[in-house]
């Protein structure tokens, strides 16, 4: 290739290509408007867990702009149950760990019973958003209350109430896994301790909330179904499935999306519903889903409960864990062990630990599903070993980065093999990285050392600093595959089209600094074309930090097959041999003779059928190839945080001195854009270490439903971060990059925690739970 | 039925009329009868500041006001950011600030930022960062942990600056 290759991977370019979202130019699924459009809202359970008796829709049928309403009973048998959510799992990790799993099929509307607070339970159509909302409060529901299932450890019992009268027990999903022998690990260690974590519940709560606009496109007959998804490919198939259609006759477009950060990863009620009511009306509907619905109706994350035995020797080496935890699973499991599993998969961390027991319990409550969120099951793991860790320096009065450091899997021993599965069901291996040297650059850029002395001196003078760190590894870029079509257009444009769907993260700017270092063209000249079901067959989306691995690697790829039929083609326009061409600057040209060229313009303009057709005999019409990157598996990013408090022991007020992350994802593409995730993930990690918690009273009412009682971080408490990075480049695909999307919420939590707990040494406070609001700081400084 | 209102505003500098039911938000009228989705709805409570727009030259939330409260006033959104600048760019220095610093990923609370940051901008052309942070505090954004926010804030006051 020329020399104009790797000349924009690695540059921080500016986001030039999303630039409409600064004139309001952008368009999301609230902005859509189609002509006779009507709206839908929905009735939600006001009940935790009731028993349905009636639903009277008869008053809000005849009120006036009413299109229809529609109950449980009269999509009963049109609109086919949700499939199971193990589903999503693969064979070999079904193979693999055995899990026990019993999940309920959920309906779009329920019919008997509900089983949390927002549970849809009607839908109306209206001609505006305010008569449909007016109609609601005309419907009314004849309820029999039913105890509530709040707690998971209560909900364990036996004979406790059974949130799905159908199950034998509330127990969802349940697994274990083993490696080495615990037990002896235990019995045998010069020190063992035993402790509970909890990592509560809160939200993703992404700016735009979840919408569906569904309308079925005249001439052709399709059904055309805009959502606020991550997942088009998925919605467009379910969708098929629930309302028997082929799939074909089925478009999904996720517009511009306002934010997903996981619980858009999966299929909900609304997506199958308002495209049912646009089939039955013959109208374009439009829902949009309001704060307060998105608080009752979409997932919620993490809600995990470890009991840790955790054995180590005198020089803080561990020697085993056993760690039991509960999962909070809410009324349903939309995406199976995902979460539970990705925490036994990353509690290991970045550490050579011998002998390992995790066993992980999803329990169903009647709280509101809980599903991924940035992270998935991670920040949890983190949270849990790295408090460990901080408990071994405690105990043994080391410093923690010491003992870290003693327990690191050592670059010279990659790839390293952790003994277990991932769920993608190959055996987990660290591809690369240089953790000691991660955490080093940390410490450094943080001034470790002199953190410590600054610490010693306002000790002396009653003021409380702590420092923090959390180290993690993240299995990124996981499969099951994801794509790219690459076209050549007749201006000589590179057209790429993928399933995958960015929210934010700049996808239209990577995908055209990789496409122009491949193609010898400038990003200006890469178009991206993602988010809709009809520019590729085949789709998972975006989540996982994935996309950036599978749609980079599927771009290299598709782009090396097109190059061979595009130098053929110039070979042949240019009477050249094929191995003296080169690419750059938009055109191929004979090595060493530039003005001997065609450009990429030319050569689409070629390669068309018919009369003005220049292809020599065996080439087909079209500059096209389309390839499905299947990665081997995932590959390990790391990092290291170190988070700088300061808390005030008589009011338990936190306040975030300093933060700094050691990032290491493989080969980085656009570093601007990278810091712009680190800091983004990071700022939902510090929401999540102080300020952001899901509360629900024993009735199962939700008591954090607005942004007024549901707080997230603001400008004045996130301070700056400082980023540093480490490139060790991943071995599993073509362009050596890992995924970063969730990296940044990942250690928050932890590296805070160990923070609150360093900083009240003195006092030896306990703290083994999050978030660390001001009365909780003072009920660990007065439990002590 | 609940009887509607005529109103006429100007926006963005064009005079506008609507003949709306006394219930309409504000923001609904500009989205949803003006066509201007810039002025997003996060939350309709008027915490997430999303929706904020320039109200008689102040900032207000969109979501809070009534239609029929913006009779006879004068309203800039995001739409009519640039035209403020009154030098032809199709970018205003702030949302170019934005655009330098990537201040925005998503795009959803920015309109409402841009917007705040231009009041801030009018009345503090030096703003510390402290001060940035502290004006800010009442938009929330869910993608930028804010720290590039603040670098385009700083930016933009440094080229207004220049150029005024």
């Amino acid at each position: 290739m020329a020399d104009t290759s790797t000349s924009f991977i690695g540059r921080s370019l500016k986001p030039h290509k999303t630039s409409r979202f600064l004139t309001g130019g952008g368009i999301y699924v609230g902005d859509i408007r189609l002509p006779n459009m009507l709206h839908a809202a929905l009735l939600r359970s006001t009940r935790a867990h009731a028993r349905i008796h009636n639903i009277d829709v008869r008053e809000a049928l005849q009120m006036n702009g009413v299109a229809g309403v529609w109950t449980g009973r009269d999509i009963e048998n049109r609109i086919a149950l949700f499939p199971e959510s193990f589903e999503i799992h693969p064979g070999p990790w079904l193979e693999g760990v055995k899990p026990v799993l019993q999940g309920p099929r959920p309906a779009a509307l329920v019919i008997e019973k509900v089983h949390y607070v927002g549970e849809p339970l009607a839908i109306v159509v209206a001609e505006d958003r305010h008569r449909a909302e007016d109609a609601l409060d005309l419907i009314d529901v004849d309820y029999e209350e039913l105890p509530v299932v709040a707690d998971p450890n209560e909900a364990l019992k036996v004979g406790a109430t059974l949130v799905h009268d159908k199950s034998k027990d509330n127990v969802v999903f349940s697994f274990e896994v083993n490696k080495g022998n615990i037990d002896q690990g235990l019995r045998d260690a010069p020190y063992t301790l035993r402790e509970r974590f909890r990592h509560h519940r809160y939200c993703a709560a992404p700016l735009e909330g979840r919408g569906v606009v569904a309308w079925v496109e005249p001439k052709t007959n399709i059904l055309t179904v805009w959502s606020s998804t991550q997942m088009p490919h998925l919605v467009r198939r379910q969708i098929a499935a629930q309302l028997n259609l082929p799939e074909e006759t089925v478009r999904v477009i996720a517009p511009d999306i306002g934010g997903g950060f996981g619980p858009k990863v999966f299929v909900y009620p609304e997506e199958i519903l308002v495209p049912f009511v646009a089939l039955q009306l013959g109208r374009p509907v439009k829902w949009i889903e309001d704060r307060r619905e998105h608080f009752i109706s979409t997932a919620h994350g993490r809600d995990q409960i470890h009991d840790v035995e955790l054995a180590f020797d005198e020089t803080g080496r561990i020697l085993g864990l056993r760690d039991r935890f509960v999962l909070d699973n809410g009324a349903y499991n939309p995406m199976g062990l995902t979460d539970a599993y990705n925490t036994a998969a990353h509690l290991q961390g970045p550490y050579k630990i011998p002998s390992l027991s995790v066993s992980g319990t999803c329990v169903s409550t009647n709280k509101v599903p809980n599903a991924p969120y940035r992270g998935a099951g991670r920040p949890e793991a983190v949270f849990v070993i790295e408090r460990c860790v901080d408990l071994i320096a405690a105990k043994l009065n080391l410093d923690p980065a010491e003992v870290r450091r003693r327990n690191f899997v050592q670059p010279e021993e990659m790839p390293y093999r952790v003994g277990i599965l991932y769920r993608d069901g190959e055996s987990i291996c660290y591809d690369s990285g240089n953790f000691p040297e991660t955490l080093a650059r940390a410490l450094k850029a943080a001034g470790y050392e002199e953190l410590r002395q600054q610490q010693e001196n306002l000790r002396e003078r009653g003021r409380y600093l702590g420092i923090g760190i959390g180290c993690y590894v993240e299995g990124t870029g996981v499969g099951s595959y994801e794509g790219a079509k690459v076209r050549i257009d007749s201006s000589g444009q590179i057209v790429i089209a993928t399933g995958a769907t960015g929210h934010g993260q700049g996808h239209e700017t990577i995908f055209a600094q990789i496409a122009a270092d491949l193609w010898g063209v400038s990003p200006e000249d890469v178009r991206l074309v993602e988010g809709d079901t009809a520019s590729i067959a085949f789709g998972c989306g975006t989540f996982g930090s994935r996309s950036t691995v599978n749609v980079g690697s599927a771009l290299f790829e598709a782009s090396a097959r097109l190059r061979e039929k595009v130098l053929q083609l110039a070979a042949h326009l240019l009477e050249a041999n094929r191995d003296d061409l080169e690419l750059g600057n938009g055109k191929v040209f004979v090595r060493g003779m530039t003005q001997r060229s065609v450009s990429l313009s030319e050569l689409a303009r070629a390669a068309v059928p018919g009369w003005a057709s220049k292809l020599p005999a065996g080439l087909e019409p079209g500059l096209e190839e389309t390839f499905y990157f299947v990665p081997a598996t995932v590959t390990w990013a790391n990092a290291a945080h170190v988070a700088v408090i300061e808390v005030d022991r008589d009011t338990g007020e936190i306040k975030l001195r300093d933060y700094v992350v050691c990032h290491d994802a493989g080969k980085l593409i656009n570093p601007l854009l990278v810091e712009g995730q680190i800091h983004g993930g990071v700022a939902q990690g510090i929401g999540a270490a102080l300020y952001e918690e899901i509360c629900y009273d024993p009735d199962g009412q939700l008591l954090s439903g607005n942004f007024m009682d549901y707080l997230l971080p603001g400008s004045t408490e996130v301070p700056k971060i400082k980023t540093v990075h480490l490139e060790s480049a991943s071995p599993l695909n073509p362009l050596g990059i890992k995924g970063l999307g969730e990296g940044g919420a990942i250690a928050p939590p932890a590296a805070i925690a160990n923070a609150l707990a360093d900083a009240l040494r003195p006092l030896a406070a306990q703290v083994n739970e999050i978030p660390l609001s001001p009365i909780r700081v003072l009920e660990f400084i007065t439990r002590t | 039925m609940i009887s509607k209102r005529p109103i006429k505003l100007i926006v963005n500098g064009k005079p506008c009329e609507g003949f709306v039911e006394p219930r309409l938000s504000l923001a609904d009228f500009l989205r949803d009868h003006l066509g201007l989705t810039g002025t997003h709805l996060g939350c309709e409570q008027g915490i997430c500041g999303s929706c904020t727009i320039l109200f008689n030259g102040e900032t207000v939330r969109s979501c809070l006001l009534l239609a029929v409260q913006a009779n006879r006033g004068e309203v800039v959104t995001v739409e009519g950011l640039a035209g403020l600048a009154k030098d032809g760019e199709p970018l205003h220095p702030i949302q170019q600030g934005f655009l330098e610093q990537l201040g925005f990923q998503c795009g959803f609370c920015t309109p409402g930022f841009l917007m705040t940051v231009y009041e801030l901008l009018s009345e503090k052309p030096s703003p510390s960062e402290a001060e940035i942070r502290e004006h800010l505090s009442g938009n929330l954004c869910r993608c930028t942990g804010y720290q590039n926010i603040v670098a385009a804030v700083l930016w933009a006051a440094e080229h207004l600056r220049k150029t005024s």
